[in-house]
């Protein structure tokens, strides 16, 4: 079986190694490039569309497992650029992560150091995946991973604690500011700060996102991106562009948000 | 003679502390018994057998029950931290006096309970008497108090050191980093079997520095500055072959200070953040200078400065990486003389440097 591969592995001597290996267990793999890191592998992805992709997943920058993400985030599935998502194979040294990975959507997972028997099993896996593929189905690998991905985001939801909470705190000059939640539309991560928006005014706050969220009422608050969560009943429209990307408006504010393809699905006419 | 851990009567009292408190109350119990065997032996009219014995374990048990069982009720109830170091602190030094004056009256009331005499008595007949009945107790109980304190403190040192060597174990031993060396060396292997052998003998050479400083308290054991050089080439090299063009290093030690004494693995942990934080977040990698010299006024000046990625100083360090740095501040403040000290300056993008000022040692050491 011919296809084409994308190795991202931070250190030279291991990503050689994996390549000579590759060579003898699957001839017909051609390796179209090697990085050294995550933002490398997305790009590199992106440009070369290889049909099997090697993950490292401790990489200077971005990790491999934020480089899935985001390549699952950026991946063209309709237009002239199209082409089926890579099947993912993480290789780390060290198990920690290994079940998480295979959640997180990767084929297979390869401890390091790779032994010659067992990359010779995950070929196999690589290649049967590859083809039960409909050729005509685009969509269909890309959709696999973005339902795994939302499964393995979805724990952290669950722990939500019991008091959402009321009013947001934000100190601006020598004043702390109240803001109840009921005024709040939007909370966007901008780089150190979380930026709230409400219809009037914009408050910055030092809490992290990622430790906001789990103390909103979900019903309420829906996360339509890495970086950004709304207000549902605040919510406009949702409309798509011609490459397929969502993006969304608010009542109320004249600015429209990107709508990642990972929490696109809570959008779907009734 | 004393009860079980899991004994019923101790579910109240945290699981760690329940098998403490039966030792000390088996000692408690075999000095009340000779207590009552010297108070009976030495002819006391008053006293028989049963009666000393009666007197003896009520007080005992009484004063036992309150300021050990007790101490730690109250410790829980105040939150104080430290389940088994006893914070010597104001209140409880009051908690444990009271402890001794109540359960002398409690122990005293059963045993006149039993007699059917009344030691109260005895304080207008004998006051000297009654005073020399108290004040051996308060001075036994004292005494059980203060060696019970002294094998607290013994027992939480023995951990604290236990868990220091430990972790430099589990950091030096990083599973990440020994199954990279391990992949790297499996790939050299097969390419370039020289370089393979020397890589392993680094490896070797490392893992044996690790394991003997995990086994000493590492303030023993005459260790130079050029054996600490050695050790940290071995660490760079082996992060060398696995970083390849991304790290590249020097290590600088003048001939005059090769033989100068320093605590084993000092500077490993700051190399070693160094990489981990400073290097391997960085796309294109950089470069680590360690140097040691000798300043102008008399202080040995070593330093670890790293072109990686930085940080923001006031910002509290991420887990694990404030340990490489605070356990060199620890182990610099217990030096003899303790005049070292240890400066980090870094900021986001600009790289680290820490820098240990030490006594520098005029007279030579011998080589080991």
């Amino acid at each position: 079986m011919n296809a084409t591969a994308l190795i991202a592995e931070d250190e030279p001597l291991l990503a050689a190694a994996l390549q000579a290996e590759l060579s003898r267990a699957w001839p017909g793999l051609r390796v179209l490039a090697t990085v050294g890191h995550g933002a490398a592998a997305v790009e590199q992805a992106l440009a070369l569309k290889p049909q099997v992709l090697f993950l490292d997943i401790r990489m200077p920058g971005v990790s491999g497992l934020e480089a899935a993400l985001q390549l699952a985030e950026e991946w063209p599935e309709a237009g002239p650029d199209a082409a089926p998502f890579p099947a993912i194979v993480f290789v780390t040294a060290y198990d920690q992560y290994a079940v998480q990975a295979f959640e997180a959507q990767a084929v297979d997972y390869l401890l390091k150091p790779v032994q010659s028997e067992r990359l010779a099993r995950t070929v196999q896996r690589v290649q049967q995946v590859l083809a039960q593929r409909n050729p005509a189905d685009v969509a269909a690998p890309l959709e696999h991973t973005l339902t795994q991905l939302r499964a393995l985001l979805a724990p952290a939801v669950a722990a939500s604690p019991s008091e959402p909470l009321r009013v947001i705190q934000a100190s601006v000059g020598q004043q702390i500011r109240l803001v109840p939640i009921d005024e709040v539309l939007v909370f966007e991560a901008a780089d150190k700060y979380v930026r709230v928006l409400t219809a009037s005014e914009e408050l910055l706050i030092r809490t992290p996102l990622k430790d906001l969220t789990p103390q909103l009422d979900a019903s309420l608050f829906w996360q339509i991106h890495r970086g950004t969560v709304v207000r549902a009943t605040a919510i406009h429209s949702v409309s798509r562009d011609e490459a397929g990307k969502l993006s969304l408006r608010l009542r109320g504010r004249t600015e429209s948000w990107p709508v990642s393809r990972l929490y696109a699905g809570q959008f779907k006419a009734m | 003679m004393t009860l079980h851990p899991e004994s019923p009567l101790l579910r109240w009292l945290p699981a760690d502390s329940r098998r403490g408190v039966t030792q000390r109350m088996g000692i408690v119990w075999a000095v009340a018994l000779l207590i009552a065997l010297f108070q009976w032996g030495s002819g006391h009219k008053n006293h028989s057998l049963d009666a000393s014995l009666v007197y003896s374990y009520a007080i005992s048990t009484a004063i036992w029950f309150l300021t050990d069982p007790g101490r730690i009720a109250l410790h829980r109830l105040l939150g104080t931290k430290g389940p088994h170091y006893w914070a010597l602190s104001l209140r409880m030094m009051a908690y444990l006096l009271a402890g001794v004056v109540v359960g002398y009256t409690l122990g005293t009331l059963v045993g006149d309970a039993y007699t059917g005499h009344s030691t109260w008595e005895l304080l207008a007949i004998s006051p000297w008497r009654f005073f020399g009945f108290w004040l051996s107790t308060l001075g036994i109980s004292v005494g059980f108090l203060f060696s019970f304190y002294q094998r607290a403190r013994n027992q939480d040192l023995q951990r604290q050191a236990t868990e220091a060597r430990l972790k430099l174990l589990e950091t030096q031993l990083e599973p990440h980093m020994l199954f990279n060396t391990l992949a790297n060396l499996r790939a050299l292997i097969a390419t370039d079997p020289p370089r393979a052998i020397r890589m392993l003998d680094r490896l070797n050479d490392y893992l044996r520095a690790t394991l003997r400083a995990s086994r000493t308290d590492g303030s023993t054991g005459s260790h130079t500055l050029a054996d600490e050089f050695a050790r940290l080439r071995d660490y760079l090299e082996l992060m060398a072959v696995r970083m390849g063009p991304r790290l590249s290093y020097t290590l600088d030690l003048p001939e005059a200070l090769q033989r100068h004494p320093v605590p084993p693995l000092l500077l490993q942990p700051l190399v070693e953040n160094a990489i981990r934080h400073g290097l391997e977040p960085k796309l294109d990698g950089g470069r680590i200078d360690v140097r040691a010299s000798a300043d102008g006024t008399g202080q040995l000046l070593l330093e670890v400065i790293d072109t990686g990625v930085g940080m923001d100083a006031t910002s509290a360090p991420q887990s694990g990486s404030g340990f490489g740095l605070s356990q060199v501040r620890e182990r610099v403040a217990s030096l003899p003389g303790g005049t070292g000290r240890v400066e980090l300056s870094t900021r986001p993008g600009q790289g680290a440097a820490v820098r240990i000022h030490l006594p520098l040692n005029t007279t030579p050491q011998p080589a080991a």
